[in-house]
């Protein structure tokens, strides 16, 4: 895993490098901005000052942020090479668990945040973005709906050869979102740690299972 | 005390009314019963509770120094308090800083009446002096209901939490990525069925940071800025900002700049 990870940084570095003729006033902001993030912050409950580390990805898509432009198509590129190799496919080769299980994760918001234990468990946070079953109204819109995700992309019988490229496809969009989307908002669910192999199976069914309320 | 309870009855009967409302499709029934029940509590927001307990605490000799905070100088000169907070955040030359008007009231506390600040500072929400702080500032937070924002940037130290605040905004960080603008960078984005103000620009009159200080009725608790950014980096699985650091402060100048002609409505009243 963290060999990989070396690896996938590579190509990011000379990209950065040629990245690097901001104005110097940016920089001086950017510096300034570094110590603040140094001097503001405390460690509280679970959550330690690591959290603040940003990773490549982060960075680099921060500072896109800030300039107000999308990063160039090479940059792009790499963040989302880097970020596909992340992916790990289940370890059994079966990519769909229970989506009762699946909704239970899609509805909770918990996990990770000071006022947490460790004993929390995860929440996958897709409702607060995504419409997903048509049962819950109570869903956020700062991520496409997924009613019908299936249903939609033709997916009868997610073990046939014909559904593959869909199902793995919405494997690596759930374990690491940025493989797709250098930028994506979406919490990259497996890569850092935040949904277990299992959990990802469950959510994979919610979407993909015919028998999910998602694509009656 | 008796008021609250008035308040949570009501919020009973309109939470059965949103039970009734939530087959509808995109819960819009729900969304009219929330505005409903602000509406209605316009009429009685218990922040007005503490904007009284602010005034008298402003008024009263109090602290080692037995002084009250009528010299105060929150910008527009001792005692002024009118206009004070639609300027804030700003940069003081008495202290060398950036100041929002909780970190600016607690300099005060400190000059005039001999308490110790960082004290203030690492006292929790709703407790002691923090709890103090927080009426004080929605007390004088609200001398300047109904006037609009206009942040001073002529300092170097202004522009520079500026920038420094924009640069905090967009920090993705924490296991899941999240930065401010994960949630309030668009334009009509919701987390479930909670609108979410845009804050890269001017949100519109008391929306986003031109509705704090407010009284939550969820919690029954007056949030100031500083509470409620506290607890978006909770929400974002960020480390905890200390209170009143450079980081608070520059996100208000970030956020009070872009609000720039917007009303603020303090004290306003929140889910």
């Amino acid at each position: 895993m963290k060999k990989t990870m070396t690896y996938a940084v590579l190509p990011l570095v000379a990209v950065v490098l040629a990245a690097c003729s901001a104005s110097p006033a940016g920089n001086d902001y950017d510096k300034a901005a570094a110590a603040v993030v140094a001097s503001s912050f405390q460690p509280k409950g679970i959550v330690s000052l690591d959290n603040l580390k940003q990773d490549e990805a982060n960075r680099l898509c921060s500072a896109a942020d800030v300039a107000g432009k999308p990063l160039d198509e090479k940059t792009t590129k790499a963040i989302e090479a880097a970020e596909l190799k992340t992916v790990k496919m289940p370890s059994d080769g079966k990519f769909l668990g229970d989506w009762k299980a699946g909704e239970k994760i899609a509805q909770s918001g918990r996990g990770l945040t000071w006022s947490d234990d460790a004993k929390t468990v995860n929440g996958g946070n897709c409702y607060n973005c995504h419409q997903i079953s048509k049962e819950e109204i109570s869903f956020g819109n700062l991520g496409p709906s997924l009613y019908n995700y299936g249903k939609t992309r033709g997916v009868t019988d997610p073990n046939s050869p014909a559904a593959k490229a869909i199902v793995e496809y919405t494997w690596g969009k759930l374990w690491n979102a940025r493989a797709y989307n250098a930028c994506s908002q979406m919490p990259r669910a497996g890569h850092k740690g935040i949904l277990s192999e299992n959990n990802i199976k469950d959510v994979m069914a919610l979407l993909l299972d015919p028998a999910s309320p998602v694509n009656k | 005390m008796k008021q609250a309870v008035v308040y949570r009855s009501a919020f009973v009967a309109v939470a059965l009314t949103l039970g009734a409302g939530a087959a509808s499709a995109q819960g819009n029934a729900a969304l009219d019963g929330i505005a409903k029940y602000r509406e209605m509590l316009q009429d009685g927001n218990p922040a007005e509770l503490f904007e009284m307990k602010g005034e008298e605490l402003w008024k009263q000799k109090r602290g080692p120094k037995n002084a009250s905070l009528e010299q105060c100088d929150l910008g527009k000169g001792p005692g002024v308090i009118k206009g004070a907070f639609v300027e804030l955040p700003r940069y003081f030359k008495d202290t060398g800083r950036v100041q929002d008007l909780e970190t600016r009231l607690i300099t005060c506390m400190e000059t005039l009446q001999g308490f110790k600040g960082e004290d203030i500072a690492k006292t929790p929400f709703g407790k002691g002096e923090k709890a103090n702080l927080v009426a004080i500032t929605t007390y004088v937070a609200t001398a300047s209901k109904g006037m609009r924002f206009n942040l001073p940037q002529a300092t170097d130290q202004e522009k520079t939490m500026y920038e420094v605040g924009k640069r905090l905004f967009f920090q993705r960080g924490g296991p899941h990525d999240f930065a401010c603008s994960s949630c309030h960078g668009v334009d009509g984005g919701r987390i479930r069925l909670q609108d979410l103000p845009n804050l890269t620009k001017n949100p519109g009159d008391g929306i986003g940071f031109a509705a704090w200080p407010a009284y939550r009725v969820s919690n029954s608790q007056m949030w100031s800025m500083q509470h409620r950014l506290n607890d978006c980096y909770r929400q974002q699985r960020f480390p905890e900002p200390k209170f009143g650091s450079d980081a608070t402060i520059a996100l208000g100048v970030y956020m009070g700049v872009n609000s720039k002609g917007a009303e603020s409505i303090v004290p306003a009243i929140k889910r």
